[in-house]
């Protein structure tokens, strides 16, 4: 009797250690990438590093600017093209859409999340590329099709997923008396959705938008693979771009051989870790404050 | 009853799925007067009124036989627009359900829906509607404000001047006393006695002395049938069939 | 405005609505389809029973028998190390905690930070971990990154089965003087099990799929990992780095790998989706 109750206590203690974990690896990771980059802050200003503009390892010069906006840009671009999409499809499935289409067409959405981003990039360069150098002489522009638009557009479809998954759970929160409540008073169902339905889960659905940019703001590989990566300022969407993960990926094999180099991959690590905690922690602090509301 | 008929319900019967929660019920229900649907829980009073303004249309697994008659024009019949339908209803829900918008907008939100664009106008309406209902010295300073601010009593009256708003013929409460506290709940229904002078009231309820308080004319469903319908004096007195005695006498609840 | 104008707006926008998912419906097909077609009429029996022979990148003869065995080493090696952690980790903030206490709350809210970042952050924090504790660029160093990316997944995925479980479930084990430890393994686990499956399943799937948290951590190598301290080749990388190649065969090649990872993930999503709806039919819940 007295072995299990001793087995319980001591489960209790170790799975309070487990629980730990996940709290405590956000810092870690935060101040791990922190101390790893004290070697470069050493020598350089935050501000300098974040907003110099000449990337030269060998001469020990580490601009991120160029990297920084080129993340900007495509992941601001790939929100033009994915917010309304999105939503729209969010909003048909949530209010328009029989069940039976609703329930065949959700786990698309899912399937679509599990693909890896190899496979996205794979797809971009085989599909998106092309077709971007094909249509930028329509716009009067020259273009390989390693562009920010490709990146975009390969991006937008990645985020899909996150900003259907996160305001379908939005819409669903508003009750459904508060639709009707409109409806009876002789609204369409879209006068319900465009006055009622989206005013009140705005909050929500800034944070899905809020989610998918940070998932867009993070994404590598299938990025990496069809922006070109040019360490130059993009000016139009058919040029390319060089964004920060890119960056990251493409240079862990040099970063050993040359003095700071790692510490300069490291802040940009950290850049990107800030700015994602960023969106990420006021969009899920939006989300749990809806959740109680509607509760 | 020397009331016309306002609603004529045809051998209408509602399943979900395979369940049937009305079976085929018909009952006339008179104008400008309050009709109470009454019976034990569970046994279709609010799927009969939301047949009324047609808000189970395009729910999954829903399906709809017989027919609604709204002076002698068939509600479901597949021509008419849906939206003019339910504009002629003013429904009070449960929980007051105030839309995410200030005091003002919740009342204007059905006019200007329906065209109406003159601020000047909005406002008379606005003015209008919330001096009816009362709130009109308790918000005025304060039209735009969240309507969610107010007390849940307040809100109730706040959605029925909401309804009302859109100038509807009927008036349909789905328990609309039941979140409220008792002062709250007297005023709701002293407004509800007060419309029948204008507008067709059916207020579905649970709480058998509302009925008595309120009603001129009862609907009893019990298990989906329509067991017996007819002026509230008389059924209170006089019930004919034995599971309407037990209702009453608080045996079957 | 006139009824007429307002109905014209939801038509329009109804017609746009449902652009919208088919665009959404219609990518996944394309790009599943875009792979299945270029990849397999470059796929031979080759690919999947060999290691690469020299100058394979250059086109020569040999297979990627060592990034499919690689991935799922390393992916297995993540998955059970993720589950190692978040198995305690939900059954804890659901047993042991109210489901709405703080600490739940805050697990819960910090695993959903966790979920947002970006794999190359794992990646290189995977190195940092890897430099602080002396290892090299090996198979265990990338199962250790793809464990902490898979964690937050599985976790999450659990939890939502788990919090399920009814208070009456563990009240009735409880008076008959279970121990709550006896409670969540007997009980509980066994009771979610289908549900614990799914989970890792998905966290599975998104290791298996994952590069860029092991470009810095698991390194490459065209051997099949046969210790933990070797270095081990992926399919994602595999796919990336013949990709990478001037020589037409061998992006030839990229092609049928993307495929090759492509049906992996799908076997697996569909896998979770049939136990998912198992777990459906023959709960109590």
């Amino acid at each position: 009797m007295v072995k299990r109750l001793l087995k319980d206590l001591l489960a209790r203690r170790a799975m309070f250690l487990f629980t730990a974990v996940p709290g405590v690896l956000v810092f870690l990771m935060f101040f791990g990438l922190y101390d790893r980059s004290r070697s470069i802050l050493a020598l350089h200003s935050f501000p300098d590093l974040l907003f110099g503009s000449s990337w030269f390892p060998l001469k020990g010069q580490f601009g991120l600017y160029p990297f920084l906006m080129g993340t900007v840009w495509v992941t601001l671009a790939a929100m033009i093209l994915a917010v309304p999409i999105s939503l729209l499809s969010a909003i048909y499935l949530s209010e328009y859409a029989p069940r039976r289409i609703r329930e065949t067409i959700k786990p698309v959405v899912d399937l679509l999340a599990g693909i890896p981003s190899v496979v996205f990039g794979v797809w971009g360069v085989l599909m998106i590329v092309p077709l971007v150098a094909k249509i930028a002489p329509a716009f009067g522009a020259y273009s390989t099709g390693y562009s920010v638009l490709a990146g975009a557009i390969v991006l937008a479809i990645m985020v899909f997923p996150t900003i259907i998954h996160v305001s379908l759970e939005v819409f669903a929160s508003v009750p459904r008396a508060l639709r009707e409540a409109s409806l009876s008073l002789g609204a369409t169902k879209w006068e319900t959705v465009k006055h009622v339905v989206l005013r009140k889960g705005l909050a929500g659905i800034i944070a899905s938008v809020a989610l998918g940019f940070s998932r867009a703001f993070g994404e590598t590989m299938a990025v990496l693979m069809v922006v070109g990566n040019t360490p130059i300022i993009p000016k139009s969407p058919f040029d390319s771009a060089y964004p920060l993960p890119a960056l990251l990926a493409n240079n862990y094999g040099e970063m050993m051989s040359i003095p700071l180099y790692d510490g300069a991959l490291m802040l940009a690590a950290l850049v990107l870790l800030l700015i994602v905690l960023v969106f990420n922690i006021g969009a899920r602090a939006v989300l749990i404050k809806a959740e109680r509301k509607a509760e | 009853m020397d009331a016309r008929t306002h609603i004529s319900i045809q051998n209408l019967s509602v399943s979900y799925g395979r369940q049937r929660v009305l079976k085929d019920v018909s009952v006339d229900l008179p104008d400008r007067k309050v009709t109470a649907i009454i019976g034990p829980s569970g046994c279709g009073k609010t799927t009969l009124l939301r047949t009324l303004n047609r808000l189970l249309d395009g729910m999954d697994g829903v399906k709809i036989e017989g027919q609604v008659l709204v002076d002698g024009e068939n509600i479901y019949d597949p021509k008419i627009e849906v939206t003019r339908i339910r504009q002629k209803m003013g429904l009070l829900s449960q929980k007051p359900q105030v839309l995410p918008m200030s005091i003002f907008d919740n009342i204007a939100y059905g006019p200007r829906i329906h065209g109406v664009r003159e601020k000047a106008k909005l406002r008379q309406i606005v003015e209008q509607q919330l001096a009816a209902a009362g709130l009109w010295d308790e918000v005025k300073n304060r039209l735009h404000e969240p309507a969610s601010r107010l007390s849940v009593g307040q809100q109730q009256r706040l959605c029925l001047a909401r309804g009302l708003a859109v100038k509807p013929e009927i008036i349909l409460g789905d328990e609309p006393t039941s979140a409220l506290d008792p002062q709250s709940s007297r005023i709701v229904e002293q407004r509800l006695i007060e419309l029948k002078a204008d507008y067709t009231v059916i207020v579905v309820t649970h709480i058998l002395r509302q009925a008595r308080r309120i009603a001129d004319y009862i609907a009893f469903l019990y298990l989906g049938e329509l067991v017996e319908h007819g002026p509230a004096a008389e059924i209170f007195a006089n019930p004919r069939d034995p599971r309407m005695k037990a209702y009453l006498t608080g045996e079957i609840s | 405005m006139g009824f007429r104008q307002r109905k014209a707006e939801e038509m329009v926008f109804k017609v746009l609505m449902i652009g919208s998912t088919v665009i959404v419906t219609g990518s996944l097909l394309l790009i599943i389809g875009t792979v299945v077609v270029k990849g397999f009429p470059a796929m031979n029996l080759a690919m999947i029973t060999q290691t690469p022979k020299g100058g394979y990148y250059l086109g020569k003869e040999g297979g990627i028998l060592n990034a499919i065995v690689g991935s799922l080493e390393l992916a297995g090696g993540a998955t059970l190390l993720a589950l190692l952690f978040s198995l305690p980790i939900v059954l804890y903030i659901n047993l042991y905690k109210r489901r709405k206490s703080r600490l739940a709350v805050f697990t819960r809210f910090a695993l959903d930070v966790l979920w947002g970042i970006p794999s190359i952050v794992y990646g290189a924090f995977g190195f940092i971990l890897m430099m602080r504790i002396g290892l090299r660029t090996s198979l265990l160093a990338g199962i250790i990154a793809v464990a902490l990316l898979e964690l937050p997944i599985m976790a999450r995925a659990m939890d939502e089965v788990v919090r399920l479980v009814p208070h009456s479930l563990q009240d009735a084990s409880a008076s008959l003087g279970a121990t709550k430890l006896e409670t969540a393994l007997h009980v509980v686990t066994r009771q979610c099990l289908p549900g614990i499956i799914t989970a890792i399943l998905i966290a599975f799937g998104r290791g298996i799929g994952d590069a860029a948290s092991v470009l810095y951590t698991a390194g490459f190598s065209d051997r099949i990992p046969g210790a933990l301290l070797q270095p081990a080749a992926t399919l994602p990388l595999a796919i990336f780095f013949q990709l990478g190649t001037p020589y037409p065969e061998v992006q030839e090649r990229a092609y049928a790998s993307a495929a090759i990872l492509t049906l992996i993930i799908l076997v697996i999503s569909l896998l979770s989706r049939w136990y998912g709806r198992k777990f459906q039919k023959n709960s109590i819940l």
